[in-house]
């Protein structure tokens, strides 16, 4: 809201004293001003100090070539898991900021200013669907799909790098936000016309369209990676109906992806054309109408929420046939589910905005649609406790995960039959009621199935397993935390409590936003504690290894190799003859030894790593900064560097490298030479030190 | 320290009480304690609703733990069966029971959909009619037949149908009186339609819930309801005033800014909200001849 005066116009753009947090503190030292100014300061400490670590022990250049550079699809995944990571720590402290602001400012102005406030829920929001969910989970799909359907890379190794770093310097944008000038207030759905420059001329809104747009184009890219991998790296044998159930739901979330990136794309980019050059497309004047945003907006934004949840729908497919000891049940109707989630994804979006004065027909057709939704996620639901039925039931922590899952989706689920009839929608539309359902939806969802597929593969990435009794207490936070923060909103929204409010002056809806304040601390101690549990994983790695690469008595492809997986992951491509083929060589009488020598090796291209894709990325990002502050010329450069860096990377010649089979060979002999000496584990004790990554197989 | 946890208990106890007591009185200021037709239809129809899904959660909350724990890897007591994976009886009772809970809500849907709808005049006597415009941080009432308006104060009288049309002169905004009826947007260049009605006299808080701004909490009126003879003696009042609201006052309301107490114009400019909707676009939306 602070106007500032451009320094050097011709240089800085807009940019002025006032942008910093830091002057702006120092000219108003208010408690709102102090916090925007520390949270700028760590954002600037954190790299400072992240890049004098990496000096002090010499490790730019393994980072650079080993990591950053990278094309194998493990490394990117895990990338993309780090930044999901990163960004959670930040939108969580912005939550809890939020929610002791509601606590506080109970007729009483509290300490956030109405301004600072409404940049927190617009860059909770933002930072949590485009640069939190969706990284957790392309990088989760990144890493396992490959593995699962026996291929040794993603279909477009470069574009999926490429795809990593627009969303890294997307996230980038998010974080320059809070360093230099604002964010927008707009809330991450950035309806106009209140984004437009009339009524929010400053860079905020700038910042929100180019870092989403970056986001989207990663994402788009990501999809159509995900898409042809499985379409086209399959290993022999693998038919559509013999893939894992999370490889099904990535095909379904790179689909989603595909046709739901788009309109968002497009959507920013028309306010854009608003913004910077005066058109008219979602203005209130001359011929302008937001409702075309709304449409298109949320012809992504409900597809969104499927690619959210169908991957993490995946994971607990994974976890609960594990962990059940049995196989999935209903694995043909999971198929269909998912499918048919999919398909109606796209055809319930203006369930958004039933109050957007259209006819009562077209509410009621598309509050139908939206409950038909319902059906397929509740075969679902169904089918995951079909399958623990005469199973075994292991309480490991993705397993906990799994049944607090669905115990909880249910809930969300009851809500949001609630929300897609119009006429309850028109009572809570706007209020906390539907801020408690979608995080009902996204936490116990997509959160909990991400913090499922974390613990679940985290052993086949890093050939250690995470810290158990660690692992239990954050899940207790998470879960104990989500009920106390979320339950009370449900309440609230009842109430007519409306969304987004800095200060409530109705003195009864005290008693919940207490509560829902203990709930964001305890999400915030369930968030320490998975760092703990990260730290105290490290520490006793020793004692943790699993290097034969099957702690869990695993299903699919990827736990038939070890852990972590080579680079190429296969040392041959393996044959497919069924719907769990590792489980079944393992368990099978008559069965070939999955552990048994290959008959022959040969040689294998790997991508090597690319530094053009990394360039790409960063100066989009540039490229956007320089949008954002008026550096016309600073954009022009950036763009003319990322056709330099595709140029270039055309005419490169040498992208790939070839390891001769011998070395495949002695790689995979001596690993396998491990793997009959390690001992191997019932069930019972696989959560013990024991475990060494080797199944008892029980005859 | 025992003595000292007890004081501190005997003292808690009454603060736990009115903690509970507030937590009802919150939900008295939404649609489960409704003052009209509308919030009354549309709480019965969430009661309806959440008791049909009580049979669709209720499966779920009750054998998700049932079946984990009763097949607990240590209870060996059980069958064992590891390839079981299909069964078209489980297959019929997943599928065709949510699916016929679905058609019956759907039906149930359809059917409210079209009583509850917005535009859906009320039963009754002749409605009164209100023109709502959407300002930065305020509301501004026009009543077109008194010639009256007010700002942040919504005058009706009870038991009567009331029919508001609603246009913003600034972005989009958002109407809800909770314990009356539904919300319905408000667009520049646009006009949607609420039919609200009091079942008796009361005070009902009605908002804005789309966010607008840095005076979006602020965003709040009243909906005072009064007697039909309190009401007309309320327009008699109000007509009697001196105030106008002209274009000049106009500009200096169109202004972002939060107002303190309600405001009442005994003259209005003739067709105003015409000229908001036109001047926010409306030509260019619908074929309404352009107000001169």
């Amino acid at each position: 809201m602070t106007v500032s005066v451009p320094l050097w116009p011709a240089v800085l753009g807009r940019f002025g004293w006032q942008d910093l947090p830091f002057v702006r503190a120092w000219e108003n030292p208010t408690i709102s001003e102090i916090i925007g100014a520390f949270a700028g300061a760590l954002v600037v400490v954190g790299a400072v100090v992240v890049a004098a670590l990496l000096t002090r022990y010499g490790k730019w250049r393994y980072l650079w070539t080993e990591w950053l550079t990278s094309l194998d699809h493990k490394k990117i995944g895990i990338m993309y898991i780090v930044v999901a990571f990163v960004m959670l720590s930040r939108a969580l402290v912005e939550a809890v900021l939020m929610r002791m602001q509601q606590a506080v400012a109970i007729e009483n102005p509290g300490f956030l200013t109405p301004d600072h406030f409404g940049q927190l829920f617009s860059t909770h929001g933002s930072i949590m669907i485009f640069f939190m969910a969706m990284p957790f989970l392309t990088g989760m799909i990144n890493y396992v799909l490959p593995l699962q359907i026996g291929a040794r890379d993603m279909a477009f190794p470069w574009a999926n790098s490429i795809a990593l770093w627009l969303t890294i310097g997307a996230a980038g944008l998010m974080m320059a936000s809070l360093v230099v000038g604002e964010f927008s207030t707009g809330g991450w759905s950035g309806y106009p016309p209140y984004t437009e420059r009339t009524f929010s001329p400053g860079v905020g809104v700038d910042y929100w369209i180019w870092a989403v747009t970056l986001g989207s184009i990663g994402s788009t890219m990501a999809g159509i990676n995900i898409a042809c991998t499985v379409y086209k790296l399959r290993a022999p044998g693998m038919r559509f109906m013999r893939m894992q159930m999370f490889a099904w739901t990535s095909l379904c979330t790179s689909i989603l992806m595909i046709f739901a990136m788009p309109p968002l794309t497009v959507a920013t980019l028309l306010l854009a054309l608003d913004r910077y050059l005066g058109f008219h497309f979602f203005t209130n004047d001359l011929g302008g109408n937001m409702m075309n945003y709304a449409n298109m907006f949320w012809l992504f934004g409900h597809p969104e929420v499927y690619i959210l949840i169908l991957p993490a729908f995946g994971v607990y497919s994974e976890v609960v046939s594990t962990f059940s000891t049995k196989d999935l049940y209903g694995y043909t109707s999971l198929v269909i589910a998912t499918m048919a989630i999919a398909v109606l994804s796209f055809t319930v979006w203006v369930h958004h905005f039933f109050t957007m004065g259209q006819s009562a027909n077209v509410n009621a057709a598309f509050g139908i649609a939206t409950m038909t939704i319902g059906v397929p996620t509740g075969v679902k639901i169904y089918d995951w406790i079909w399958t623990m039925f005469r199973g075994e039931v292991r309480f490991t922590v993705p397993m906990l995960y799994a049944l607090a899952f669905m115990m909880t989706f249910v809930l969300g689920g009851f809500t949001g039959i609630i929300l897609a009839m119009p006429p309850l929608d028109y009572l809570v539309h706007n209020t906390l009621f539907l801020v408690a359902h979608f995080h009902n939806m996204l936490i116990p969802g997509l959160l909990y199935g991400m913090l499922a597929g974390y613990h679940y593969w985290f052993p086949k990435a890093f050939g250690f397993r995470l810290d158990e009794r660690w692992g239990r207490i954050a899940f207790t936070c998470w879960v104990v935390g989500f009920y106390l923060a979320f339950f009370p909103l449900y309440v609230l929204g009842a109430s007519g409590m409306a969304r987004r409010t800095q200060a409530i002056f109705e003195p009864s809806f005290r008693p919940w936003l207490y509560v829902a304040g203990v709930g964001a601390f305890v999400l915030l101690a369930a968030l320490t504690s998975l760092g703990i549990q990260l730290w105290v994983s490290i520490r006793d790695r020793a004692r943790t290894q699993v290097e034969a690469g099957d702690p869990w008595d695993g299903r699919g492809l990827e736990w038939s190799v070890s852990a972590p997986p080579p680079e190429y992951n296969f040392a041959v491509l393996p044959l497919i003859d069924g719907r769990n083929p590792f489980y079944d060589h393992k368990h099978d009488e008559g069965q070939p030894d999955p552990y048994a020598s290959p008959l022959a090796y040969e040689d294998i291209v790997v991508p090597r790593g690319s530094a053009t894709s990394v360039v790409i990325g960063l100066t989009a990002a540039v490229a956007a900064f320089g949008l954002i502050w008026e550096i016309w010329g600073l954009t022009i450069v950036a763009l003319q560097v990322i056709v330099a860096a595709v140029v270039l990377r055309s005419f490169g010649r040498d992208q790939h490298r070839t390891i001769p089979a011998a070395e495949v060979a002695r790689e995979h002999e001596a690993w396998l030479a491990r793997v009959r000496t390690t001992p191997a584990i019932p069930r019972q004790l696989e959560t013990a030190v024991v475990n060494r990554g080797l199944a008892e197989i029980v005859a | 320290m025992f003595v000292r946890l007890k004081w501190s208990l005997s003292r808690l106890a009454p603060l736990s009480i009115l903690m509970g007591l507030g937590g009802c009185t919150a939900l008295s200021h939404g649609f489960f304690n409704p003052q009209g037709p509308v919030a009354g239809h549309e709480r019965d129809l969430f009661v309806t609703v959440s008791i049909v899904l009580l049979f669709v959660a209720g499966p779920v909350l009750l054998l998700t733990p049932l079946f984990a724990w009763h097949y607990r890897l240590s209870n060996r007591g059980d069958a064992y069966r590891p390839k079981w994976n299909f069964s078209w009886w489980v297959e019929g009772l997943i599928w065709i029971p949510p699916a016929g809970i679905v058609v019956g809500l759907a039906v149930l849907l359809w059917h409210w959909t079209q009583i509850d709808d917005p535009y859906r005049r009320l039963p009754g006597a002749a409605p009164v009619e209100v023109q709502a415009i959407a300002l930065d941080w305020k509301w501004v009432f026009v009543y077109p037949d008194l010639g009256v308006a007010s700002v942040d104060r919504l005058t009706i009288p009870a038991g009567r149908p009331v029919h508001i049309k609603l246009t913003s002169g600034t972005v989009m905004q958002s109407m809800l009186i909770p314990q009356l009826a539904g919300q319905i947007y408000a667009m520049g260049g646009m006009t949607t339609e609420l039919n609200i009605q009091a079942h008796r006299p009361g005070r009902f808080r009605g908002e804005n819930t789309q966010y607008n701004g840095v005076g979006f909490q602020q965003q709040k009126f009243d909906v005072v309801a009064v007697s039909p003879a309190d009401y007309d003696r309320w327009a008699a009042a109000a007509r009697r005033g001196s105030r106008t609201l002209d274009a000049q006052t106009w500009r200096r309301l169109s202004a972002r800014s939060i107002i303190t107490r309600p405001v009442e114009f005994a003259h209005v400019t003739p067709n105003l909200f015409e000229h908001v909707v036109a001047a926010t676009g409306g030509m260019t939306h619908s074929p309404q001849k352009a107000v001169r």
